[in-house]
């Protein structure tokens, strides 16, 4: 059997989520157009052999934006699951070797931040700090913190009950040398795993936020604010919703059937279950 | 008539032969002990008879319960039996009671299923069956499983299996999760009511102590095949088989606790597919020769036990 | 069951009181006057003490903390500053739109999912299977506001069948639950993609039980099982799940009451920002998380519900 059709979710994945970072890396070098100018000649054209997906209201070239907009949703991706990663294992790890008063208000505090999801409390700090793409991707990193400070927490426990630990601590090795040595190597495989699905997740959080006027703010492209832009022609050109719509859903389902093949890559028992 | 016949039944999953050909027959009433190690077919043998091996096992042979064809039966043919005229119980009753319904909803759904009882009075006779095995408290009814002792869920699993009154009890290793002491109550307490209700028992363990308290007949199983058989009496004092001896000889001494019994048969069991075309005891055995392991073994009677060995007999 | 349900009780009143202080504090901490924020370019002396008066805000912070609560707990939470109505009042109304669609994307969803989960996890490893767990990682992928366009490009603008967006009233019937149609559809996809996935491999785990088998030892059909034991067992981590979604629904519902211009809270969230008034938008911040915890709170009763093992332990 083939590769692709042992684990067609990992593949299949591979092959979206490398082919997007490609595309957002050209991006940067060239677009058919340039994405900022517009040219209210060739407004709101459908798919040509000129435009290949047809222009928008000021005759910006969809292609174009659609391949800027993703190296956006690169951006935010990197950024919130960052935020979420970095603090979100640190408090995790601390919860789960101290132990005791930390670990409880660790885990308190995880457990009602589940009350306040990316969208609502973006909207809260937007609503003080001013829309920005900055402050929806701090909103969205936020929002990921407990989800890995838990999943950080619970497999940290796991590998410290093992026996390799006991033979650590008996050779004399301090708390921070056994996380670093022992701890973080064993749970870095299933945090990865998370922060795949997590950086799905950032894009549509994104998505929306942008889609409300909350995120990025133009002149930036983004695949969110022009759906906001494209509500407007609905009824006469459809294809400005239709693209950047399946852009974002290709975009999540990608990093989604990543993120679902590492975990079988990684924890076999698992596979039955997905 | 015999309640159950077993004829040359034959199971496998995939290309792994787990039931090579074993054939009895029971008559109302009786009672016969399989014995064996685990891994050596018994519990398949006891699946298939209640036709609920999982979906990739092929059967061959025949199976009749009161002269009935079921290995041929129909699905809605073998539903009606089930639970009715051929009722199981398992080796773990925690596990095997479903934790979000009651006792007593337990015990009563057979009757309901069956279509025998109106829901009011399958409760009673839940209830008259409960103090039936025991349990005397009439308030189980309502309690869940998590709520009773290890004891006390195989008794209500075999409330539940007797509901309907069955022709035929198949009990996998009911006492094997328990207490030392519950294990001999629970005992017992199927051989009275085997007695009472005039049911066939078929009761499948790997302790041979087990088996000498209820059985009336036994059989020993190796590999998926029958070592030897009789009267429960005849075989435990022919001990024709080599195998019987291992057995015998694993028996803890008296007053030592369960989890040893079985551990020092020497070896292991291999996996069904590297057994030898001829005896599967061949490679564990400590009278193995080459004829044993290429040939079937031949039937020898002595002492009123039958064994299929090249080289039986107590004392070689 | 009653000193369980008084535990949770406690635990859900520290909780709400908990969510209200990180709301309060999140807001304290960071910077801008909450005065000027609200008054914008028309700021003078005069007006900034007069909109501090008028909110309190010149008092000292616990002050500020307890008053609000008090607030929160009474239904008065004062006169919004754009609408010049009273914030209760502002919310009730739109509450009225919120919970309806918020419902019926929910029955919605399970509606749809439960069945779907239950389907794939009697075909497993079937094609039939294959095709729902396809549905479902797509269904997760699509992001609601855009399956709401593509709804509206179908049934509004090339069929005709339903509005595209705004709100009738209920005073309106049957037209004001066809106005929800489509909203309430586009908040359901996501969900139920997630709900059918979850359902099936929870039924599959609990097909695997030795219970399972002992029901069919009893007679009981396949079917029969399913109906009687599996699925009971199976919703268990369903209900947790729905708990969960809860809150993204409520997010969900604030982008679609925007697609479909429905007067919800969503969409007042969305107005408050815009106008800038700071105070409309913390109350229904902390009314929308309170929301998701008086959920979550009603799950975890449901749960023992369910699952009888929980009302002993714990």
């Amino acid at each position: 059997m083939s590769a692709a059709s042992r684990r067609p979710a990992l593949v299949a994945g591979a092959i979206i989520t490398l082919a997007l970072a490609a595309v957002a890396l050209v991006s940067l070098l060239w677009t058919p157009y340039p994405v900022a100018v517009m040219n209210i000649a060739a407004r709101l054209q459908g798919p040509s052999a000129a435009h290949w997906l047809g222009t928008d209201q000021f005759g910006r070239d969809v292609l174009s934006m659609l391949m800027a907009g993703s190296r956006t949703s690169f951006a935010v991706g990197f950024v919130a699951v960052g935020i979420g990663l970095t603090i979100g294992a640190a408090l995790g790890l601390l919860a789960a070797t101290r132990g005791g008063l930390i670990d409880e208000a660790v885990m308190r505090l995880a457990d009602f931040t589940f009350a306040f999801p990316a969208v609502l409390s973006a909207i809260m700090i937007t609503a003080w700090l001013g829309p920005g793409a900055v402050n929806a991707v701090i909103a969205i990193g936020i929002f990921n913190i407990p989800v890995f400070a838990r999943l950080a927490r619970g497999s940290a426990l796991q590998v410290l009950s093992r026996e390799f630990i006991l033979a650590a601590r008996a050779a004399g090795k301090g708390t921070t040398r056994i996380v670093v040595e022992h701890v973080l190597p064993n749970i870095a495989g299933i945090l990865v795993v998370q922060g795949t699905i997590q950086f799905a997740l950032a894009i549509l959080a994104e998505a929306g936020l942008a889609y409300l006027g909350l995120g990025t703010q133009p002149p930036n492209p983004s695949w969110g604010k022009m759906l906001n832009e494209a509500q407007t022609f609905l009824h006469r050109s459809a294809w400005l919703a239709i693209f950047p719509g399946a852009a974002i859903a290709i975009a999540v389902l990608g990093f989604n059937l990543l993120g679902d093949g590492l975990r079988d890559l990684i924890d076999p028992r698992l596979r039955r279950q997905r | 008539m015999n309640v159950l016949e077993v004829d040359k039944l034959a199971v496998s999953l995939g290309t792994m032969p787990i039931v090579r050909g074993i054939s009895f027959s029971l008559p109302r009433g009786g009672t016969l002990g399989l014995v064996g190690e685990s891994g050596s077919g018994k519990s398949m043998t006891a699946l298939a008879l209640m036709q609920l091996l999982p979906a990739a096992a092929r059967m061959d042979g025949a199976i009749r319960l009161n002269g009935e064809d079921i290995l041929n039966a129909g699905e809605a043919r073998l539903c009606a039996l089930r639970g009715d005229r051929m009722a199981m119980i398992f080796q773990e009753p925690m596990t095997s009671l479903n934790p979000v319904h009651t006792i007593g909803d337990q015990i009563a759904e057979p009757l309901l299923v069956h279509g025998k009882q109106d829901p009011a009075s399958a409760r009673r006779t839940a209830m008259t069956l409960l103090s039936r095995v025991g349990i005397a408290d009439a308030t189980r009814l309502s309690s869940y499983p998590h709520q009773l002792s290890g004891g006390q869920r195989q008794r209500a699993m075999i409330a539940m299996a007797l509901a309907c009154r069955p022709d035929l009890l198949i009990a996998d290793e009911p006492t094997s999760a328990l207490d030392v002491t519950v294990q001999a109550q629970i005992i017992d307490l199927l051989r009275e009511l085997a007695d009472e209700t005039g049911m066939t028992l078929l009761i499948i363990s790997h302790d041979l102590g087990v088996i000498g308290r209820i059985a009336e007949r036994v059989m020993v199983m190796y590999g998926g095949a029958v070592m030897e058989e009789g009267p429960t009496e005849s075989v435990f004092a022919a001990r024709l088989h080599p195998y019987t001896q291992a057995l015998f000889a694993a028996l803890p001494s008296r007053g030592a606790r369960k989890g040893r019994r079985l551990a020092a048969v020497p070896g292991t069991v291999p996996p069904p597919n590297a057994l030898p075309p001829g005896c599967p005891f061949y490679g564990r055995c400590p009278r193995g020769q080459e004829v044993c392991r290429d040939n079937p073994p031949p039937r020898v009677q002595e002492g009123g036990s039958t064994a299929y060995c090249f080289y039986p007999g107590r004392d070689v | 069951m009653l000193s369980f349900t008084i535990r949770r009780l406690i635990s859900l009143i520290v909780t709400l009181l908990a969510a209200a202080l990180v709301v309060f504090v999140v807001l304290e901490i960071l910077p801008g006057d909450p005065a000027a924020v609200m008054l914008g370019v028309q700021a003078t002396p005069e007006t900034l003490a007069a909109v501090r008066a008028e909110y309190g805000l010149d008092k000292p912070v616990p002050v500020r903390f307890v008053q609000w609560i008090a607030g929160l707990v009474t239904g008065d939470l004062g006169i919004s500053y754009t609408y010049r109505v009273p914030v209760s009042t502002l919310i009730l109304e739109r509450l009225a739109v919120t919970v309806p669609l918020a419902l019926i994307a929910i029955a919605l969803s399970t509606a749809i999912a439960i069945p779907l989960g239950v389907f794939a996890a009697a075909r497993h490893a079937q094609p039939a299977d294959a095709g729902v767990m396809v549905f479902s990682q797509i269904g997760v992928a699509i992001p609601n506001f855009w399956f709401a366009l593509l709804l509206v490009l179908l049934f509004s603008i090339t069929l005709g069948w339903a509005p595209s967006g705004g709100f009738p009233g209920w005073a309106s019937g049957a037209a004001a639950l066809g106005a929800l149609a489509l909203p309430a559809i586009s908040l359901a996809l996501p969900q139920a993609a997630i709900l059918a996935r979850v359902t099936r491999s929870s039924v599959l785990d609990a097909l695997g039980e030795d219970w399972v088998r002992t029901a069919r030892a009893k007679g009981l059909t396949r079917a029969q099982t399913l109906r009687g034991h599996v699925l009971r067992n199976a919703l268990i981590p369903v209900v947790t799940i729905m708990g969960l979604q809860f809150s993204f629904l409520l997010a969900g519902a604030i982008i679609i009451e925007n697609v479909f211009y429905l007067p919800g809270l969503g969409r007042l969230v969305f107005q408050a920002i815009n106008q800038r008034d700071l105070i409309v938008v913390r109350d229904i911040v902390v009314l929308l998380a309170g929301l998701v915890i008086v959920i979550n709170f009603v799950v975890d009763l449901l749960y023992a519900v369910i699952d009888p093992r929980l009302r002993t332990r714990r």
